[in-house]
């Protein structure tokens, strides 16, 4: 079997003099979508960010391509090809839609064209003047998910894209996943929602007090519910 | 018109615009600073002089005309801006402003207090360019060419810089790293080195500014301690908001000056100050500035 995209292993992370990650390890392979599950502080959106290089200080190995990326600056990361849409979306409030979409630079070439956003992202399309945080929750979804597909990064990290957005723009989040996957980007996504990431997802970790302790396949996602409900609390 | 002269109200009124490009120059830089790197500069005004002295020097040691010393000069003092980011600056990343504050104040002292030990306190002239000497009659005022040339060019520099930043693609991942540096990092954009570089140019404006007050002011070690006091006085008023806000204000504060002249000229040299307080007595963030 070929190597993974991203090999993460013992990972340790902290935030300032709290220890949050306690050695994580798990594999992404390209063109796959990985969702993380967990509680709420089981460290998943800390996970993310430590593969993008914005934790305070990190331990362990995390080999992007075969490139260990441990000891590198974030924008560096960046420009190896891994782009990150934070939970909070991140737009600026200071910059217009059209500006938040052009700011990430082109890190690789073979990103989506603008024109290729907008047939995702139809909505984007209309509101290019408008500043950037005066858009609905779900368009700056779209807008913070569409941004990062211009650059040309083939690992996208996803954090909690459906978080407190109606259903019907959940199912068009859905549906760009699985296009984005049918076009060869490999997708790590942090996820509450199991419900929707079993719709999108090929495999799971499922991740508690700063480690990974559970991993399936989508296929043995309904003999692993009861396991799941435990896990998650739910 | 209310018994005043016309030649006397617009002399003073142009006094007024000169000192105001000033303040506008400065007063961008430091909110150009701020923005980006959370300092208080109060380097500013040492590094303004630096300005005026590097044309200065240019002109006496290496015959360098004021043509020469108006692209050269900010780059010099903009080239130090930049050793003094990298080198200490950069070590107060995410510290309180006080230290900021303290750091740069410090370095104002130390740079003002050696060139006034070489220097003295008295001014070196420094000659209006034979390009632009002389002046217009304008009918109802005389008009000094250099002092015209002064208000436009600074005019131009000011507006150039709000275009730059708000209109252009450098401009929008420059407000975009004031925002939230981290994520802007994370798109693969150099944040330390942008904020190096803005660093740079904040100060090299204010060196910009030192050349063109030169022919005007002379070049003196304290001209930069007088004319900062004020310059914050501006920068208070108008609130650390934008951009436009630090020029319009600064222009604006220098009409007030000029016209305060005019009318009660006992009260001109304080008249910024005493905006400045009714103004923090109404709006503590400022006229526009963003409560924090």
């Amino acid at each position: 079997m070929a190597a993974p995209l991203l090999a993460v292993r013992e990972l340790e992370a902290w935030y300032g003099e709290s220890h949050v990650l306690h050695g994580v390890s798990f594999d992404v392979r390209e063109g796959e979508v990985v969702t993380l599950l967990g509680r709420n502080g089981a460290g998943k959106t800390t996970t993310l960010k430590s593969i993008m290089g914005i934790v305070g200080k990190r331990k362990g190995s995390i080999a992007y391509e075969g490139q260990e990326t441990i000891g590198a600056s974030s924008d560096r990361i960046a420009r190896l090809g891994i782009a990150f849409c934070p939970e909070e979306r991140g737009i600026f409030s200071s910059l217009d839609v059209k500006e938040n979409l052009m700011l990430p630079p082109l890190v690789r070439p073979g990103g989506l064209s603008v024109e290729q956003i907008f047939e995702l992202f139809p909505n984007l399309k209309e509101r290019l003047a408008s500043q950037g945080t005066k858009l609905s929750g779900g368009e700056q979804q779209m807008l913070a998910i569409g941004r990062i597909l211009r650059t040309g990064a083939r690992l996208l990290l996803l954090d909690e894209p459906t978080e407190g957005l109606a259903p019907v723009i959940i199912q068009q989040i859905g549906r760009t996943i699985a296009r984005l996957k049918q076009q060869g980007f490999t997708i790590l996504l942090v996820e509450q929602n199991f419900r929707f990431a079993s719709t999108v997802a090929d495999r799971y970790y499922v991740m508690e007090h700063g480690k990974v302790i559970d991993a399936f396949a989508n296929a043995e996602l309904a003999a692993n519910m009861d396991k799941l409900h435990d896990y998650l609390g739910v | 018109m209310f018994g005043i002269p016309t030649q006397a109200l617009f002399s003073q009124l142009l006094l007024g615009l000169i000192n105001g490009s000033f303040y506008a120059m400065l007063s961008l830089g430091l909110a150009v600073i701020f923005g980006m790197l959370n300092i208080v500069n109060f380097a500013h005004g040492a590094l303004y002089m630096m300005g005026a002295f590097v044309a200065w020097f240019l002109l006496n040691w290496f015959g360098v005309n004021y043509w020469g010393a108006l692209v050269l000069a900010p780059l010099v003092v903009g080239a130090l801006g930049v050793v003094i980011e990298r080198t200490m600056l950069q070590r107060l990343a995410g510290l309180d402003h006080l230290y900021g504050l303290l750091l740069t104040f410090g370095l104002a002292l130390i740079i003002q207090g050696g060139f006034q030990n070489v220097y003295g306190s008295s001014g070196q002239p420094y000659a209006i360019p034979p390009q632009l000497t002389g002046g217009q009659n304008l009918g109802f005022m005389f008009l000094p060419n250099y002092r015209a040339w002064v208000v436009v060019f600074s005019l131009t520099v000011c507006l150039a810089t709000w275009f730059a930043i708000e209109k252009t693609s450098l401009g929008a991942k420059l407000r975009a790293a004031t925002e939230n540096p981290t994520l802007v990092r994370a798109f693969g954009i150099n944040v330390p080195l942008m904020i190096t570089l803005t660093y740079g140019f904040g100060v090299a404006l204010a060196g910009l500014a030192g050349v063109l007050s030169a022919p005007i002011n002379q070049v003196r070690p304290l001209m930069g301690a007088d004319l900062i006091i004020v310059v914050f006085s501006v920068v208070v008023i108008g609130g650390m908001g934008s951009i436009m806000v630090s020029i319009v204000t600064g222009f604006a504060l220098g009409i007030c000056e000029g016209l305060t002249k005019v009318f009660y000229p006992e009260a001109s040299n304080i008249v910024i100050f005493v905006i400045m307080a009714v103004v923090l007595l109404i709006k503590p963030a400022g006229l526009f500035g963003r409560a924090a």
